[in-house]
């Protein structure tokens, strides 16, 4: 193991290069580029065998991983907003083809306006592409998820490709101490990819091809849907073997902090978990009962780790970075549905930090004294409330 | 006797899905002949996505990947660099793909492709409009054709721009073999096909496939039309080796193309006058053709 300072890209790329893929596809988009930059170094200083493809689209780097995997190698690629958005067609077709693809994808905020600053609406609105969806906290868990992803996905009863989200700038361009483990070590762990069928001369075999309704395109729909309901088993089962191996050992689909007593519990995506914890240290220190759960994995959902924290409080608030327009935000709506009948205590969803928008201590804090207030009365003032709008005196700090 | 050039093998079995006459599915029976078993195919949305059959059944004897509709570039791609990763340089890696997926919304993949390089063939059998989706107009179709998104109507609304010509895009691509064929020459198709099996970087063929659906003609005149559009000049043969032109098939005496416009329904529309501009736009087509393959071949 080496100890190295990373950016949440280098580390992506690293995560990437200890996992061996044999193609990885390549086309920019601010802010994922630097982690195809640093992958295109490393093969062209012989550090990684990798075949390195420059396509001339994200779409055209998602078919070209869907072919070189379907052939029989690991494939990589990443991606960010606009170029995640121009891959959905081919999302839906990697994980109907049951291709344990690798994808890095730093959430960038939709245009228009143009923005380049984190947001989560770009992989939000990829929640139905078959696609298992991990949100990382720093640039370690960034690492490490890559290499647990290709575990994970490649299990042949698994089969399902995974994107391992980093927000933009606050992860992709921020360096900090990260763990490279040996590749030995990842070599043992991952071992050789072992792909369940594959096009080869010889063996006629087509794949994808026209099914008549009394077909079996819904049992392939329905087996699809098994796999990713028993992905949950196998990412609690591969953090632990991870941790085993690995010595770090991550909380399976949802990152629990102090929500044993807790009064009221926040539940956020990536990065927004670290500032949160801080808060919550910092009200717990003066005698606030709070507590946050960080939702690693948005994709199996963790309905059932939800409904045993809804057990535990009185209250959850809800923070999404993104929105889906029309009713609440998806981390949000997916809660509640999952409560419903489970639960009655009161729920919030916060909306906050579109566009990059700092979500700052001082505001997370007022979130919490709010979500404190909800948990007295037992009742929301209102089901979703945009969080730091310009000119709203209400949050304002 | 002259000695068979068509080898005897066969990669399609009986029982295709396709209309009676189509022209795609004779070509993809040479091009398979041509190719032999080590072959992996990948084919986008088109006729042929559904022509092989329906799930399980398939009437093709290689291996095929089912792609998105303008992928088919950037699928090859993924295959050819994955075999050569396993040290499987030997395997053919073919697209097959219609006008519509190479001409219109696979051209962007397939330029890329091309531009990098890949040791791959991409074929495109044009039959001149989206066929599998019922006879739309497409960038390949010809000048004065009728389709159901160029219907004429009281305002004479048929295809009058030129057809886009992908096989002079993809000489401006300088990549190393470019060619056009068609079914009714199954030997010169064959011996290009074969020539670029020799030749590695990315090869590129359009065969020229009629349909008798979408062109309104009946079934049994498919190999006809085929043969009439080489001997009217609206289809020249050729081939583009490494930037040299050479007309493989030259017509002594032209035919007029009334002849070939005559036979099928989606022309049946064309006055005289209309004719005679095609004409003159055919006509200059292949002059230009032939200074190319004169200039591409002087010392």
């Amino acid at each position: 193991m080496v100890k190295m300072i990373l950016t949440g890209n280098e580390s992506a790329a690293w995560g990437a290069r200890v996992s061996r893929p044999k193609v990885v596809a390549a086309y920019p988009i601010t802010p994922q580029t630097s982690i195809i930059e640093t992958i295109a170094e490393f093969i062209a200083n012989g550090e990684m065998d990798a075949r390195y493809i420059r396509v001339e689209s994200e779409h055209s780097a998602m078919a070209a991983c869907i072919a070189a995997q379907n052939t029989g190698v690991r494939t990589f690629t990443a991606t960010s907003s606009h170029g995640l958005t121009l891959m959905h067609e081919l999302l839906i077709w990697a994980s109907g083809a049951r291709l344990p693809i690798v994808m890095s994808v730093v959430n960038r905020a939709m245009a228009p306006p143009w923005s380049v600053w984190t947001d989560q609406l770009d992989s939000m609105a990829q929640r139905d592409t078959g696609w298992m969806q991990m949100y990382a906290e720093n640039n370690q868990e960034v690492l490490d998820s890559i290499i647990m992803a290709y575990k994970i996905g490649e299990k042949h009863h698994i089969l399902l490709p995974t994107m391992v989200m980093e927000d933009a700038f606050i992860l992709s361009h921020t360096s900090e101490g990260v763990d490279v483990p040996e590749q030995k070590t990842v070599d043992d762990f991952l071992g050789e990819y072992d792909p369940a069928f594959k096009l080869e001369p010889g063996d006629p075999a087509g794949f994808g091809s026209l099914i008549m309704p009394e077909g079996p395109y819904m049992e392939f729909r329905y087996k699809m849907a098994l796999a990713m309901d028993a992905a949950r088993e196998e990412i609690r089962k591969t953090t632990k073997e991870f941790g085993e191996l690995f010595g770090r050992y991550y909380p399976g689909l949802v990152e629990e902090y102090h929500t044993e007593d807790a009064d009221a519990i926040m539940l956020v995506l990536g990065t927004i978990g670290s500032t949160a914890k801080d808060v919550v240290d910092y009200l717990r220190s003066k005698g606030k009962k709070i507590g946050l759960a960080r939702v690693r994995y948005f994709r199996p959902f963790p309905y059932e780790e939800i409904r045993a924290l809804a057990k535990k409080t009185n209250m959850l608030g809800i923070v999404d970075r993104s929105y889906t327009f029309g009713y609440g935000a998806n981390l949000y709506t997916e809660s509640k549905g999952a409560l419903y009948g489970h639960s009655d205590i009161p729920i919030k969803n916060y909306v906050m930090g579109l566009g990059g928008r700092d979500i700052t201590p001082a505001l997370l804090e007022k979130v919490f004294e709010d979500m404190l207030q909800i948990s007295r009365e037992g009742q929301v003032d209102r089901e979703i409330e945009w969080v730091g709008l310009q000119g709203d005196k209400r949050w304002s700090v | 006797m002259r000695k068979l050039t068509i080898p005897e093998e066969e990669y399609m079995l009986p029982g295709h899905t396709a209309c009676l006459g189509c022209g795609a599915t004779i070509a993809m029976r040479y091009v398979l002949k041509a190719l032999g078993k080590n072959t992996i195919l990948s084919i986008p949305a088109c006729c042929w996505a559904v022509i092989p059959g329906v799930y399980p059944r398939r009437t093709l004897q290689v291996p095929l990947l089912y792609t998105a509709f303008e992928v088919t570039g950037a699928a090859i791609s993924g295959i050819r660099e994955a075999l050569n990763a396993m040290g499987k340089e030997d395997v053919n890696v073919v697209g097959f793909a219609g006008d519509g997926g190479t001409a219109d919304i696979g051209l962007q993949a397939l330029s890329g492709a091309a531009e990098r390089g890949h040791n791959i063939f991409y074929i495109m059998y044009d039959n001149e409009a989206y066929m599998n989706t019922g006879i739309q107009r497409s960038g390949s179709t010809p000048m004065g054709a009728w389709t159901t998104t160029t219907p004429g109507g009281k305002r004479r609304m048929y295809k009058w721009e030129p057809k886009k010509s992908v096989a002079e895009i993809m000489v401006a691509h300088h990549i190393p073999y470019v060619a056009t064929v068609t079914i009714a020459y199954p030997e010169d198709l064959i011996a290009k096909i074969k020539r670029a099996k020799e030749i590695k970087g990315p090869k590129f063929i359009q065969i020229l496939s009629p349909c008798p659906t979408g062109w309104r003609y009946s079934p049994d005149k498919t190999v006809e039309i085929s043969r009439l559009a080489v001997q009217t000049n609206m289809f020249p043969l050729y081939e583009v080796v490494k930037g040299t032109y050479r007309i493989t098939v030259k017509p002594k005496n032209p035919k007029p193309i009334k002849e070939y416009l005559r036979l099928q329904g989606r022309f049946r529309h064309l006055t005289d006058e209309e004719i005679e501009r095609i004409q003159k736009q055919v006509d200059e087509n292949w002059k230009e053709l032939l200074k190319k393959e004169k200039c591409t071949n002087e010392e």
